[in-house]
This record gives structure tokens, sequence and C-alpha cells, in this order.
């Protein structure tokens, strides 16, 4: 038997996978969730048929996402986690005793429910006393919150689907006042590599520097993601992630990482100049 | 085989008809857009192959005998109706066919002076004369309301050689007023009762709604089936009651209706109706969801006011269609139409409309979750990063009209052209208005007062969109040259 799963990365250009067997194929009130074993990836999740996430690479993501703000600021106790219904953001926070209270929004609760049931390997700290779950739209939930958190993180899907709300202005207004005054928000942040997800890219950009005074990207590559190379924003009130990196009491905390460590969190800052260009191009 | 709701005879003919491939030698002449790439390309194949003209087995819009017929009977029956006509340049031309249909040169018609322009652009065509009653205002919201029974009756006292009596049903606001009451009033009087119910498609089909005309007892109604019942742009029905003699309503319509009506307007009629027969219910209950949780977040924001059921008065202001979403937004500090060009300009959200103090936003059962979460957090953000004191802001009132000349008379009368501050005390030969709503600030024949030019002045400074007068930048008017008494 010859399965496999492909995903157009453009009109253009497509991504397979090989199968070895499907596990699940749900149709949740908000989109299709589908859940595989491959031969090379590990298990796999797609949403709507886009890759979320694979066993084999997921850590690259998680990490990244996670270890740059926490590592800028050690005071960070309160964080907001938008998306992320496989839990994979929520494992890493949870490895810092510093972190009091984490509230993660997730629209789907059947993502919660199929990660819980098929993907331990990120879902395994949704049951930590400190993660507390709302289903409900992340737009919704942020507009009530006013200094309520030291970092929020959006690990969200493209914008043109479910996670379009998480890429607009009325988003990162509404997190910049759910912050407190020297909160952080990471978010999701495609690529340059393809016209579409450029175009994402430098909209969000520019939202997010007309809040924060600090607003910068940073890079990493993820096998899986479209061209392999992926962007990270870092969107902030006070902290600067390459000056106030606080290496020696990261590095104190001996976690243990695949991907990340303090050497290329200043190294993850430097970026191409196509992404450097357009950066400079995005304005609205 | 008798036809039913499920039917939706010219979306049938049409299928048939694509599948027959007929050879086209006949307009137009793009010939399923072959002879237009780019038009095909853009607008799509199926779209471009629809686009045919009439023809024996797809009838035709001025004397439908088969499949036209057919579904017009079935949008009459739909909607409660004796006859339904499909309209195809809007519920304007609907609106207008209508008051052509009753009154005649030097007759009467009785209705509010807040109705929409196409209705004085009938009088300006047919020389009847407008009986304008008080709409009634809400004075805090700066918004006219649906004209109160007493009003109605003593103008039908005044004036009993009056046509008809015309209705909004309901408002661009959502406003209606009490419309059974009328109609019984207007009939006592051997008056018709029309109602521009541009607005109004889903009181025929949604359930807790105000009552629709047709129902109420109304001789005919315009319905502009593409607001908010799911046809395309521009195509609309004229409905008539059992009084009304339709094959001439017909020929009315015919005098200035296309002989080219498009198919694609008219079978996106058929597809609607036999939507909103079936589904209609349904939809607009997932409608007044969605509304109804909009209203109450965005009152919650605090300085927004979307009002609702609480508003209504027992006359003037009878009933509230509660599939509106209208936002009164001076306790913000902004105008309606700053509020809507920030929307605009830094959300990418395109509302309906913003006056000096309201906005309006459509909402159908079309839209998503997550577009309502947007439009609530947008005006959250707005008030956040724009709203200010709102002191010193105009609150917008009724001026009554002084009507000196018919609108016919004064349209057509030897003008000279003002500049807008000298007009005071002139009579009007055009219409001035904010588009939308596209009530007229001035009609033809109207005097020009202090207020009126005021009230030019500041919704031009706060960025409405003015049209109607000859000169676009509206710095001068055209006023009646020599002025003559009205006979």
């Amino acid at each position: 038997m010859d399965i496999w799963y492909t995903k157009n990365q453009t009109e253009h250009v497509r991504f397979s996978i090989r199968i070895e067997k499907q596990l699940a194929s749900v149709q949740s009130e908000f989109q299709r969730i589908d859940i595989f074993d491959s031969v090379e990836f590990g298990r796999i999740m797609t949403l709507d048929g886009l890759l979320i996430v694979t066993e084999k690479d997921e850590y690259i993501y998680h990490e990244m996402i996670t270890h740059i703000p926490m590592a800028t600021n050690p005071n960070i106790k309160r964080v907001l986690v938008i998306g992320a219904g496989d839990g994979g953001t929520v494992r890493e926070l949870c490895r810092y005793p510093t972190i009091e209270h984490i509230d993660m929004v997730e629209i789907d609760e059947m993502v919660v429910q199929l990660s819980k049931e098929y993907l331990l390997f990120t879902a395994y700290c949704l049951e930590d006393s400190r993660v507390h779950i709302y289903y409900q739209d992340g737009l919704r939930f942020v507009r009530k919150k006013e200094n309520a958190y030291d970092l929020i993180l959006v690990d969200s899907t493209d914008p043109f689907g479910v996670g379009e709300g998480l890429f607009t202005k009325e988003f990162y207004g509404n997190c910049y006042k759910a912050l407190s005054a020297d909160g952080i928000l990471v978010n999701q942040h495609e690529s340059t590599f393809y016209t579409a997800y450029s175009n994402a890219m430098k909209r969000a950009h520019s939202r997010i520097k007309s809040f924060f005074p600090i607003a910068l990207v940073y890079q990493t590559h993820i096998p899986t993601y479209p061209s392999g190379h992926w962007l990270f924003g870092f969107a902030s009130k006070q902290y600067d992630p390459r000056q106030d990196l606080q290496a020696d009491w990261w590095n104190s905390l001996r976690l243990k990482t695949r991907y990340y460590n303090t050497i290329l969190h200043q190294g993850c800052f430097a970026i191409p100049n196509n992404v450097r260009d357009a950066l400079r191009e995005a304005k609205e | 085989m008798a036809l039913t709701q499920q039917n939706a005879p010219l979306l049938e003919a049409l299928q048939e008809h694509l599948q027959n491939r007929v050879v086209r030698f006949d307009v137009p002449g793009h010939k399923g857009g072959r002879g237009n790439r780019e038009l095909a390309d853009f607008l799509g194949n199926r779209c471009v192959k629809i686009d045919v003209n009439s023809m024996k087995n797809l009838d035709n819009l001025y004397h439908p005998v088969s499949v036209l017929k057919d579904a017009q009977n079935l949008a009459a029956e739909a909607f409660g109706a004796a006859n339904a006509f499909f309209m195809i340049n809007g519920a304007t031309s609907a609106s207008q066919a209508m008051i052509l249909s009753v009154c005649k040169a030097g007759e009467k018609l009785i209705m509010p002076r807040n109705v929409h322009r196409s209705a004085i652009n009938a009088l300006v065509l047919c020389g009847a004369v407008p009986v304008y009653v008080d709409p009634g205002e809400n004075k805090s919201l700066g918004i006219p309301l649906g004209m109160s029974v007493k009003a109605v009756e003593q103008a039908i006292l005044e004036n009993p050689d009056a046509k008809a009596v015309l209705v909004n049903n309901p408002t661009y606001y959502g406003v209606c007023p009490d419309i059974c009451h009328i109609a019984k009033l207007a009939h006592a009087h051997n008056m018709l009762l029309l109602a521009d119910e541009a607005h109004g498609t889903h009181f025929y089909f949604g359930e807790n709604l105000p009552c629709a005309a047709i129902a109420a007892g109304a001789d005919m109604a315009a319905v502009s089936i593409h607001k908010t019942g799911g046809s395309l742009t521009q195509s609309a029905m004229l409905l008539c009651g059992k009084s009304i003699n339709a094959d001439y309503v017909r020929q009315i319509i015919n005098l200035t209706q296309t002989t080219s009506a498009s198919y694609l307007l008219m079978v996106s009629l058929d597809i609607a109706r036999r939507n909103l027969a079936l589904n209609g219910r349904e939809m607009y209950q997932k409608t007044i969801q969605y509304v109804d949780y909009a209203r109450e977040e965005i009152n919650r924001i605090g300085g927004y006011y979307v009002y609702g059921d609480e508003l209504c008065n027992g006359d003037s202001f009878y009933a509230f269609d509660r599939t509106k979403l209208s936002i009164h937004t001076r306790n913000t500090g902004l105008a309606g139409i700053e509020v809507y060009d920030l929307l605009q300009n830094e959300y990418g959200i395109q509302i309906e409309f913003g006056d000096i103090g309201n906005i309006l936003a459509i909402v159908t059962a079309g839209d998503r979750a997550l577009e309502i979460e947007r439009l609530i957090s947008a005006l959250s953000e707005i008030k956040r990063l724009y709203g200010r004191d709102p002191s010193g802001m105009l609150r917008s009132e009724y001026l009554t009209p002084d009507v000196a000349l018919s609108p016919q008379q004064a349209f057509y009368a030897p003008k000279k052209v003002v500049p807008l501050s000298k007009c005071v005390g002139k009579i009007c030969s055009e219409f001035v208005m904010c588009y939308p709503p596209g009530i007229p600030i001035l009609a033809p024949g109207e005097r020009i007062t202090a207020d009126i030019v005021n009230y030019i002045q500041y919704a031009k400074e706060k960025g409405c969109s003015l049209t109607g007068p000859q000169d676009m930048e509206i710095t001068q008017l055209n006023v009646v040259a020599a002025e003559r008494k009205d006979t």
C-alpha cells in the first residue's frame, strides 16, 4: 500500500510524507482534524489538511517560541498562550518552576481532546495544575484582559482560516493592553520565501510595530514548514532580547533542550538580507 | 405538476439551457466569455456562460409567460403577495415603479421626510407633490423615526385628496412604524399604503421580527432582496397586494426598465427566494444570535450604545428590527463617520454607513463568529486609542422642510449657481445627501435655511460623503432662479 499525505505549500509546490496509517479523522465545529502515523516524521496532526505538528520536528517550534522570551525575562510569572491545542508550547512553559499561572485559549476543544489521546509527546503537561484551558476565540478572550500577563505566546495556524483573527491589528492592540508594563508578545510569524506567507508576515510586522516600541523577528529552521525557514515575532514594551538575555540564569536552570541554547538565542536575531528588506517594506 | 417552493423555475431552465449547448448567434457578444477572455478569467466561466439574453425557453422579463412567470408567482407566494415583479435596477426601480403606478402629475403622496432619494426622484419624474410628515426623532441618538399614527392621520385629514401613504419599513436604522394601524387608516380614507421595504426582506421569513408590509395590509412594497436576502447586488422585487392591477404595474415598470434584463440578477432572485422560503427562518435566527451577542459585547465596552427594543415607544418607534447592528458613537467623542473611516483604514473592516452620530453594520447568516469578534475588538480598540471628550459635537436634528415647489417644478425650473454660504432663503433645485444612508438633507423644491447650510458644512468637515448636486465638491448649489408660486 502506498499512502501519502500531501500539503500544497503553494499552488505550485507540494510537500509529501509517506503515511503508515491513519489514526483519526474528525470534523469538529471549526475544522477537519486528522492524525496519522508516518514513516519518517512519526505521528503527525493536520488541521483542514495543513500540517500542524510532527513528532520528529515539533521540538524546534515549541522550544523557539518559548525559551527566547523566557530567557529574556526571568520574572515572567503569568503567561497567556493562544492556540497551541497540541500542548507543545505549554509543555515547554511547564518546565519553568518560576511560572505561576498559564492560561491557554484554544478555539477547538476537539484538537485538545485528540492531542491528549494521540499526541502525548506534546500534550502531557496539559493537566499541570498551573494550566487553565479556555475553549474560546482568542481575540474575544484577550479583549477582556488588561495588565494581566507578563508574556503572551501566539501559537496560531496560518492567517487564512480559523487563525485569521490572530493576525489583525485589533488583536495586537488588545494584546498590548492585556500585557503588563514590561510584557512580551511572541507570535508565529510566517516566513518570507513564498509570496502569500511573505505578505502575511509583512502585514503582521507592521501592525505589531505600530503598538510595541521593540518589534523584532527571529528565525528558525523547521523542515516540515513551507520553505523550511520560519520566523517568530518578538514584541516587547521594555526588554530587548539581544541585550537583556539572562544567559547565566537560564543555564543555571539546566533545562535539557534539543534546539535552543543561549548562543543560538543571540544568533537567531541575525536575519538574512531578504527578510530585513521585507521588514523594511512592511507598512500598511 | 404543480410548482412548490422547492422549485426554482428559472434556475432549472438555465441549467437545462447550459446542458443543451446552444450555439450562440445572439447577444451578448462575448459569447459565453470566449469573446472576452479577461472577463471570463476574472468573473469565472460559469458566470459568463449564464450571462445570456432573453429567448423562448428562458422567457423575458417585460412579458413573462413561462419560467419567469412561474418564478415570480413562486416569489409572490413566498412573500404572501398577490403578485411579485423581479426588478433588476435595485429597490430604487421598485420604489419608483410603485410611486409611478399610483400618482400622476399634481397628485399628492403622503410620506415621511426621511425617505430614500429614489422616492423623491419618482416625484421629479411624475410631477406628484409630496406631503411630508415629520417622522419624529430620537433626540439623544439623532435618528429619525417612523412617523406617529397621529401625524399620519393629521396629514390624511388635511389632504383627503392624497392618493397614497408611503412608509419606511424599516428605516435604515431599523425603526418601524405601526404599519398595521397606518394601513387601516389609509384604507379608511381611500388611500393606498405603499412601503419602502428596501431593508425589510427578512421580515417575511424570520421570527420575532417586525410585521412585513404585505402582511400588514400594504398594497405595494419595494423589497431589496440583495440587501439582506442573499441575491446579487441590484436585484430586488416589487410586491403587490390584491387591490393592485398588476398588468398596469407591469406597463409602468416597462416604461423605464431595460429590455435586456440580466439573467445573473434574475436567477439570483429565484435562488434567493427558494433559499428564503426553505431556510429563511434558521438564517435569520442565526443573524439575530450574532447581533444579540455583538450588541451585548459592544455595549459592555462603554461609550458606544447599540440600541434595541428598549427604545420602542408604541408609536413612531413601534418596532425595532433586531437584525440591525445600529451603534450610536457620539459618547466616545467620535462621529459615526469617523468610526466608519477608522474601521476601514486601520482595521480593514467595511461597514454599511456612518453618519454624524451613528454607524450601522449589516450582519447576516453569511458572517462568521470570528468576524463578529473582529468588529467588536476593533471598536474596543478605536475607543481605547482614539476616544475623546464628547462635548461640543453636533447633534443632528430633524430639520422640518419648507416645501416651496414640487420636486419636478424645482428640478426643471430655470436655475442659477450660488455659493453654499449664500444659499440661505433660496429654493434648492437639486438633492443634497450623505450617501449612505441616502436620505436627502435637501430635496428639489425645498427652501434652504441657515441650519441646513451649517449641517452640510459640519458633515463635510467630518468626512461624510455628500452627493447629489452638480457641483461634486458641494461648495455651491443650484437654486431656482426666479421663484414662482406653486399651484
